[in-house]
């Protein structure tokens, strides 16, 4: 029983932390697309909207380590020997990541070094989300071969293949479109506005064509996604639904609404990740040339989960209103009526 | 007697060809220590930002106002390099010691899960601290300073107590290679979770204390912003005081736990290769390894037992004792242990001199004094990693005290030489990119907190 209240902890965790590091994350992604004559009316935009939270955001990451290695140390212990090359590259993302986006705004000067702060912030938001990617569809893509003899085929080919990469840009777009969807509620004049609202759309269509390019890169490696998406009856209501919500999105992103864009956009990821996960659930990993780690099987003895499932539930109870009370307090204040 | 021994030469070469092991055992000893001093930094700042806040809600005085906001900015800084390098710590566990985390996982899990909520509380008060400086009700804001100071502190003494699992592992029974009946509260309240956590949280405040002691009584010296500097001299310095004083008593607790469970790594400590009654205490010296004995060293009689076990007479068992392959490199445990307990001793004198100077209340016109603390700025933390490598070295060869070795739990991964080298070249960029921050900080007093040079802001 407290089994599942373990895996619903840790996809709620992944989710949130696609939700909201990604949104995080999507920040310097789009510092990375804007002009320079906006660039730094965008960053203080981003700035206002993100200091308080990122932080917080980034705990969720922690959670579903600490999960993964307390509940299902067989799964984290294998894929940090088959995966560690993608997770040390990610790791000097978020290194490079916290550090420049603190530094940047706390050097008691501002001169050149600040360029330094930004180039580092914008390449490392672009970086930890493509191989945060590229570690998620590692896991699904039914390369790790714990049986591999040589060098490349554990260490290498476990992750670079079309699918985990594909699904890593894809990860990065999806970053970007919440966070100009973000963004577009965040500015404090019409011409920030109308430029967020433009930003949104192109990471719109660069997210739909990623996503297509994740299936393309399916169907090459042999991924059967296209069956998990498509053939199960709750895969295919989530596409449905994020279809639905893409285009309710796409209509009211040009009106005053701010709340509802940014719920259906929270939305939509909830039902990609569904999709893509719920098919082969309990399976977490899925092993080349066939075998899996089940998160029912491999699981951590009955003591320690439910342990850790207590912990869990009651940390809640102090972090999830705190967390709430973060966000209201920060988020912006009565949103002034905008002039056409 | 040649001063380059064996095992020196053997130690360089080691580190030259660098194996597999050794480099996943530098680079976590690499990372734990990066991440120590901001995680000492984060946990204590926020006591010394506390008092500073507080004395600015019930006097009005501006430079206290001044000082919390100058403090918070450097906090800051140290909270995100804390933060990134803690999560690599997190990563790095499996990384670098996967069959280790496959067992240990669900054991010591419990701390770290508590550990997480304590710093997403952190987290959130921070968020409220940094940024709700006039968005609150003052003493709202005050408490969510107190909140980032408690949850920082829980936290370090939950992920300590993981540790202490690693000296003297409990809540579980290992029959025939397998771990069963598993146990996570048992595990979490082992035998050296007390006291390893009070003397981390002591060493953390004393070190903490005496660095930012020392840079405020270095500004005062060089006679900037007095009045600024040493308003906060004096919290970081009575916080750093009464932590060092306090700090060998749990270090005498600490010593005669260690004597008690780790008998190897007690007898590296001290050297100690043969079993006696009435051991000498050995201070200082030179372990020479294949003769078994320690050379240059004062020899103070009977105070071995009695620090290990309370009685003068008693027998300390000696390295002789415990098979080869099971005893921990001599010379570095005992070196960091004499490195640790000499800094404390300073520390100590030092907070002495302090006491009675406070007494006398001539303590700001004392420049001795100051100079004293000046000097005295790196102590604590060199403390602390000279303890730490006590700790850990004085472990081997297990990664779980008498259960599993280090060698056996490493990742398979060939060229670990190379990740370290990749991290340390990053942590080392890290370094000086904070110590550049800071200096501009210090630089920044006079125009951003404490406006008019020598004008009392009283």
């Amino acid at each position: 029983m407290m089994a599942y209240v373990v895996i619903t902890y840790l996809y709620l965790a992944i989710l949130l932390y696609l939700v909201l590091g990604g949104a995080d994350f999507g920040a310097g992604i789009i510092e990375m697309f804007t002009a320079q004559n906006n660039i730094s009316r965008t960053r203080k935009t981003l700035y206002h909207a993100i200091g308080p939270i990122w932080e917080a955001n980034h705990m969720w990451l922690i959670i579903v380590i600490v999960i993964l290695f307390v509940a299902f140390p067989l799964i984290y212990s294998q894929l940090s020997i088959y995966l560690h090359v993608p997770l040390v590259i990610m790791l000097m993302g978020i290194i490079a990541r916290g550090t420049a986006f603190v530094f940047r705004h706390y050097d008691a000067v501002h001169d050149e070094m600040q360029q330094l702060y930004n180039r580092v912030f914008v390449w490392s938001s672009f970086v930890t989300p493509f191989f945060l990617g590229v570690i998620a569809g590692s896991t699904i893509s039914g390369h790790i071969n714990l049986k591999a003899t040589t060098y490349l085929d554990t260490y290498i080919y476990s992750w670079l293949n079309w699918f985990s990469l594909a699904v890593g840009l894809f990860t990065v777009a999806l970053c970007g479109f919440l966070a100009s969807i973000y963004l577009i509620g965040e500015a404090d004049n019409q011409n920030d506005r109308l430029r967020f609202i433009r930003k949104a759309k192109q990471m719109t269509i660069f997210s739909v064509t990623a996503g297509a390019l994740v299936f393309v890169s399916a169907v090459i490696d042999g991924v059967p996604l296209v069956q998990w998406v498509f053939a199960d009856r709750v895969g295919l209501a989530a596409v449905i639904a994020a279809t639905a919500s893409l285009v309710i999105l796409w209509i009211l992103i040009d009106t005053h609404h701010i709340m509802i864009p940014r719920l259906l956009a929270g939305f939509q990821v909830t039902m990609i990740l569904l999709a893509i996960s719920y098919a082969h659930f309990p399976n977490f990993v899925i092993l080349a040339p066939n075998g899996t780690f089940s998160l029912l099987d491999d699981i951590a003895p009955e003591s320690t989960v439910v342990a850790l499932g207590w912990a869990l539930l009651l940390g809640s109870i102090f972090i999830l209103p705190a967390l709430f009370y973060l966000y209201y307090s920060f988020k912006k204040k009565v949103p002034e009526p905008l002039q056409p | 007697m040649p001063v380059i021994t064996n095992s020196m030469t053997t130690f360089v070469a080691r580190f030259t060809i660098m194996n597999d092991l050794l480099a996943a055992r530098s680079q976590m000893a690499l990372s734990l220590g990066f991440h120590i001093i901001y995680a000492c930094i984060g946990m204590v700042m926020p006591f010394f930002m506390a008092v500073s806040h507080y004395q600015w809600i019930k006097t009005n005085k501006d430079v206290y106002k001044n000082l919390t906001k100058a403090w918070s900015k450097g906090v800051a800084i140290f909270f995100a390099t804390g933060a990134v390098s803690g999560t690599v710590l997190s990563f790095e566990l499996g990384l670098l010691w996967p069959a280790f985390m496959k067992h240990a996982g669900p054991i010591f899990g419990m701390p770290f899960s508590l550990e997480g909520t304590a710093f997403f509380i952190e987290a959130i008060a921070l968020g409220f601290f940094l940024y709700g400086w006039d968005k609150f009700n003052k003493w709202f804001h005050w408490f969510t300073g107190v909140v980032v100071g408690i949850s920082g502190l829980a936290s370090g003494i939950l992920v300590v107590s993981a540790n202490a699992w690693m000296n003297a592992p409990t809540g579980f029974d290992f029959v025939n290679g397998e771990y069963l009946n598993i146990d996570p509260i048992a595990a979490m309240f082992n035998d050296a979770w007390f006291s390893q956590s009070l003397h981390m949280s002591l060493a953390a405040f004393a070190a903490t204390g005496f660095a930012v002691a020392g840079v405020h009584a270095i500004m005062i010296l060089q006679k900037k912003n007095i009045l600024f500097h040493s308003k906060a001299f004096k919290i970081a310095a009575i916080f750093g005081t009464v932590a060092a004083v306090l700090q060998p008593i749990s270090g005498d607790f600490s010593a005669k736990d260690v004597a008690r469970r780790q008998p190897a790594k007690l007898a590296a400590m001290e050297a100690h290769f043969h079993t006696q009654e009435s051991a000498p205490l050995i201070v200082g010296g030179i372990p020479d390894m294949d003769k078994k004995e320690v050379n240059y060293a004062i020899k103070l009689p009977g105070m071995l037992s009695f620090l290990a076990h309370g009685d003068f007479n008693s027998e300390v068992k000696g390295l002789e004792e415990i098979p080869e392959e099971d005893q921990p490199p001599v010379a570095v445990v005992h070196y960091a242990f004499q490195i640790m307990v000499g800094c404390g001793i300073i520390m100590m004198l030092i907070s002495m001199a302090f006491f009675v100077a406070l007494l006398k209340k001539k303590w700001f016109y004392g420049t001795w004094l100051l100079k004293l603390f000046a000097l005295a700025l790196p102590l604590g933390f060199l403390a602390v990693e000279a303890g730490w490598t006590v700790t850990e070295v004085g472990r081997q060869p297990w990664i779980i005290q008498g259960v599993m070795r280090t060698v056996d739990a490493v990742t398979p991964m060939p060229g670990i030489a190379w990740s370290f080298y990749l991290f340390t070249l990053v942590y080392v960029m890290l370094s000086v990119a904070v110590i550049f921050l800071l200096h501009r900080q210090i630089q920044m007093v006079p125009v951003l907190y404490d406006k008019g040079p020598g004008v009392s802001q009283e």
